[in-house]
C-alpha cells in the first residue's frame, strides 16, 4: 500500500450529514471485478443529471474544488453498505484525507486499507472549516500524519488517531504479511478444533 | 472479577494473539462470500501467490447480482455475468463450496438467509462476510459483522482478522408488543430512537422480555438492521429456541458433537453482574407499526403519525437534512403517513424474506387483490424458502392476489440486478435501507414490515395494519 505521510492541498466541502456508501458509489458500478475504474463514478447520482449532463448544483462539481485532495463533510460519513468500492472511488478521484465529526465503522476501517486518512474533528471545528472554505476560494490545508497535525490559513490543530492505524498509513504496511508472521499462533489456536470445538467445522460439505 | 457479557465471552475465546498497542488478532469460524465484494480479494491472493487457509470454513453464494426471473438461460447483462462467472471460477480454483445459480442451486439464496438455514450459523461463533448485514447471524448468539474487501482477502489468507475491541451496548426491549407489531417495527423503532449513528463503535446485545419472546426468524430481522443503527454487530443470547432451530440442519453438529456444542452454547449469556458500556430501554407496548419517511433508516415514524416539519427542528444541520430528505422523497411536512400512496411493493431482502415473513403476508393477502396501479412482488430469501412456500401453495396465494413470485436473491433491496424502481416511483419495501437511489435512481423507498407492505399493496397507500383482521387459514 502507498504510504501516507504529509498531504497538502485544496479542500472540497460536502455539506451533508449521513452520506452513505450508496451515494459515494451507486450499486450499478459494483459489478466490476477490478479494484480500479471507480473514481469517475464517485457520487454519480448527485454529480450527473438524468440526461447525463453535469449537475451544476452539486457542490463538488464547482470548479473551485477541482483537484482537491481533502474532503470536508458532516456527521456519520460512509454509513450503510460495507462496499470497499467507496474508498476506492474516493481515492481514485484524488482524495487522501477526509475530515468529519464522525464516520461509520466499516468505512472508517476500509480507508486505512487504501491509504486514505479519515480524521475525526469536533462539530465546532467542522463549522469553522466550512466557513473558511466558503470564504476563501482555493482554501488549502496541510495534514501531517507523523505530527498528527492539520494547518491552514486561520487554523492549526492536532487530531487523535490510533497509533497502529497511524503506523499502517505512515509505513504503507501490508497487514496480511504481518498476520502471516503469526502463523504459529494461528495453528496453535486451530488445534482447539480437534480438541474441544469440533462442532465449529462442518463434518462434510458439497464438493467445491 | 466482574461478570462478562455475551460479547466478552465470544471475543475472549477467539483471541489468537494480543500485543500492546496493536489490534487483537481474532479467529474467524465462518467466512461467507458473495460475488460483489470478493473478486478483488481472490485476485489479491493470486497476485501474492497465497492460498485460502480454511476452505472448509468458507462458503459462497450468488445473491446480490443474480436475476430473480427465469435463470435457466445465460445472464443477459454481460458485466453481471462476468462477476458471477468470476465467483464460480474463484470457488473452483480455491476449493470453496458454492451455492450458485447453476452449481448447488438447491441451496442458493441471500447469504444471510442460507447461513442459518443450512446450519452453518451457530451460537458462539465468529462470522464475517463482505456485507454489512452480516449482523443478522448475531440472532444465534454469534459475533457476526460485515467487512470490506481487503479484510475479506485477509480472512481468506489467514482465517483471522485484526480488530480493536468494540464497546458493548445493551438495548433492552421490555414488555409485550401489540397485535400487528412485528420484529421489523421493533428494530425500526430502536433505530428511530437511537439514530443511525447511535450505536457506532459498539456491538449491541438485544435483551428483555420482548426480545426473548421473538422467534429465531424474528431475531434475525432485529439483528439484521443493527448496522442501520451504526453498530458493527448485534446479538441475542441463545436459548432453547436457538438450540432447537440449529439442531438437525445440514451443517449442524451431529450426535456427540452436538451434545458437546450444546454444553458450550448454554454458557453463552451475559452474567448478571456484567457491566455494559452503554444501555437504553424501550417499551415494546409503545411501539406502533413503523414507516420510514426519509432517506435514512433513522427517519422513521409511527403509521398513525405525520411527516415531520423541518421547521420544528432546532439543530440547523438536522433541519437541512430533513429538508433534503423531504425534497428527495417528494413529501410535504405534516402529511399523515396513511395519505402516502405507493406505486410498488417489495417483499424480500435479508431482513424479511423468510418463511414466517411470507406466511404472514400470505395470511393477509389471501382472497384479496393488489390495488390497481400497484406493482407488487415477493422475492423469497432462498431456494429452500421458495420450495417450502410452494409446498404450502403460498405462491398461488401471492399470484392470485396479484403479486409476482420470483427466484431467490437480494433483488430490489439494492437493485443491482434488473429489479429496480423507475425515477419518481414510490415503494413500500421490507428491505433495510431507504437511502437516495438505493432501489433505483430517483426511486423513493419507505421501509416497513412485511404485513405493512402487504396492506399497502392491497390499498395503494399506507394503512395501520392493527385495524386489519389477519386470517389464520393458512
Amino acid at each position: 500500500m502507498e504510504k501516507l505521510k504529509r498531504i497538502a492541498g485544496k479542500v472540497a466541502a460536502l455539506d451533508r450529514m449521513n452520506v452513505d456508501t450508496d451515494q459515494i458509489i451507486p450499486k450499478q458500478f459494483l459489478k466490476r471485478i477490478e479494484r480500479t475504474g471507480f473514481g469517475e463514478f464517485l457520487f454519480f447520482d448527485w454529480k450527473y443529471n438524468d440526461d447525463g449532463t453535469l449537475n451544476e448544483d452539486f457542490e463538488l462539481n464547482r470548479t473551485r474544488y477541482a483537484g482537491a485532495c481533502v474532503l470536508l463533510t458532516r456527521d456519520n460519513f460512509g454509513s450503510g453498505s460495507s462496499r470497499e468500492h467507496a474508498p476506492w472511488a474516493i481515492r481514485e478521484a484524488g482524495f487522501r484525507v477526509i475530515l468529519a465529526p464522525s464516520f461509520a465503522d466499516i468505512f472508517y476501517n476500509n480507508c486505512f486499507k487504501n491509504s486514505i486518512l479519515p480524521i475525526v474533528i469536533s462539530k465546532d471545528r467542522t463549522d469553522e472549516l466550512f466557513r473558511l472554505v466558503r470564504e476563501n476560494e482555493g482554501y488549502s490545508l496541510e495534514v501531517d500524519l507523523a505530527e498528527k497535525s492539520v494547518s491552514g490559513k486561520g487554523v492549526e490543530f492536532s487530531f487523535e488517531i490510533d497509533d497502529f492505524k497511524r503506523k499502517v498509513l505512515l509505513e504503507g504496511l501490508d497487514d496480511i504479511s504481518q498476520t502471516l508472521e503469526l502463523v504459529d499462533s494461528i495453528e496453535k489456536y486451530e488445534k482447539l478444533f480437534t480438541d474441544e470445538r469440533q462442532w465449529v467445522v462442518p463434518d462434510e460439505r458439497e464438493k467445491p | 472479577m466482574a461478570g462478562r457479557t455475551l460479547f466478552d465471552k465470544i471475543w475472549e475465546s477467539h483471541l489468537v494473539h494480543e500485543e500492546e498497542g496493536k489490534p487483537s488478532l481474532l479467529y474467524i469460524d465462518l467466512h461467507l462470500v458473495h460475488e460483489v465484494t470478493s473478486p478483488q480479494a481472490f485476485e489479491g491472493l493470486r497476485i501474492t501467490g497465497r492460498e485460502v487457509r480454511r476452505p472448509d470454513l468458507t462458503f459462497a453464494t450468488m445473491d446480490h447480482n443474480v436475476p430473480t426471473t427465469d435463470r435457466s438461460g445465460p445472464i443477459s447483462d454481460p458485466i453481471s455475468a462476468k462477476q458471477i462467472e468470476a465467483l464460480r471460477q474463484n470457488c473452483k480454483d480455491f476449493g470453496i463450496t458454492l451455492f450458485g445459480i447453476k452449481i448447488n442451486n438447491h441451496s442458493q439464496g441471500i447469504v444471510h438467509v442460507i447461513g442459518p438455514e443450512l446450519g452453518l450459523t451457530k451460537p458462539g461463533m465468529t462470522i464475517v462476510c463482505g456485507d454489512s448485514h452480516t449482523s443478522t447471524h448475531g440472532a444465534f448468539g454469534a459475533l457476526a459483522f460485515g467487512i470490506g474487501t481487503s479484510e475479506v482477502e485477509h480472512v481468506l489468507a489467514t482465517q483471522c482478522l485484526r480488530q480493536n475491541r468494540p464497546k458493548v451496548f445493551e438495548i433492552r426491549v421490555e414488555g409485550e408488543r401489540q397485535y400487528g407489531v412485528t420484529a421489523k417495527d421493533i428494530i425500526l423503532g430502536i433505530i428511530g430512537h437511537i439514530g443511525t449513528a447511535g450505536a457506532t463503535g459498539t456491538v449491541v446485545e438485544y435483551r428483555g422480555e420482548a426480545i426473548e419472546a421473538l422467534s429465531m426468524e424474528e431475531r434475525m430481522t432485529v439483528c439484521n438492521m443493527s448496522i442501520e443503527g451504526g453498530a458493527r454487530a448485534g446479538m441475542i443470547a441463545p436459548d432453547q429456541k436457538t438450540f432447537e432451530y440449529v439442531k438437525g440442519r445440514q451443517y449442524a453438529p451431529k450426535d456427540l458433537n452436538y451434545a458437546k456444542a450444546l454444553e458450550h452454547w448454554k454458557t453463552l449469556h451475559t452474567d448478571p453482574d456484567a457491566i455494559f458500556d452503554k444501555s437504553v430501554t424501550l417499551d415494546a407496548c409503545k411501539i406502533a407499526p413503523q414507516v420510514s419517511w426519509g432517506t435514512n433508516p433513522g427517519m422513521v415514524t409511527d403509521v398513525t403519525s405525520k411527516v415531520p416539519d423541518p421547521g420544528d427542528c432546532e439543530d440547523p444541520d438536522e433541519r437541512k437534512s430533513i429538508e433534503q430528505a423531504l425534497e428527495y422523497m417528494d413529501l410535504k411536512a405534516n402529511t399523515p403517513i396513511t395519505d402516502i400512496s405507493v406505486d410498488r411493493v417489495f417483499i424480500g431482502s435479508c431482513t424479511n424474506s423468510r418463511m414466517e415473513d411470507l406466511l404472514a403476508v400470505a395470511r393477509l393477502v389471501k382472497g384479496r387483490k393488489v390495488a390497481d396501479g400497484v406493482n407488487a412482488m415477493v422475492v423469497p430469501g432462498s431456494q429452500i424458502v421458495k420450495r417450502k412456500a410452494e409446498e404450502m401453495d403460498l405462491h398461488r396465494v401471492f399470484t392470485e392476489a396479484g403479486f409476482e413470485w420470483r427466484e431467490s436473491g437480494c433483488s430490489m433491496c439494492l437493485g443491482m440486478n434488473p429489479d429496480i424502481l423507475a425515477p419518481g416511483e414510490r415503494c413500500a419495501s421490507t428491505s433495510n435501507r431507504n437511502f437516495e437511489g438505493r432501489q433505483g435512481k430517483g426511486g423513493r423507498t419507505h421501509l416497513v414490515s412485511p404485513i405493512m407492505a402487504a396492506a399497502a399493496a392491497l390499498t395503494g397507500h399506507f394503512v395501520d395494519v392493527r385495524d386489519w383482521e389477519i386470517g389464520k387459514g393458512i
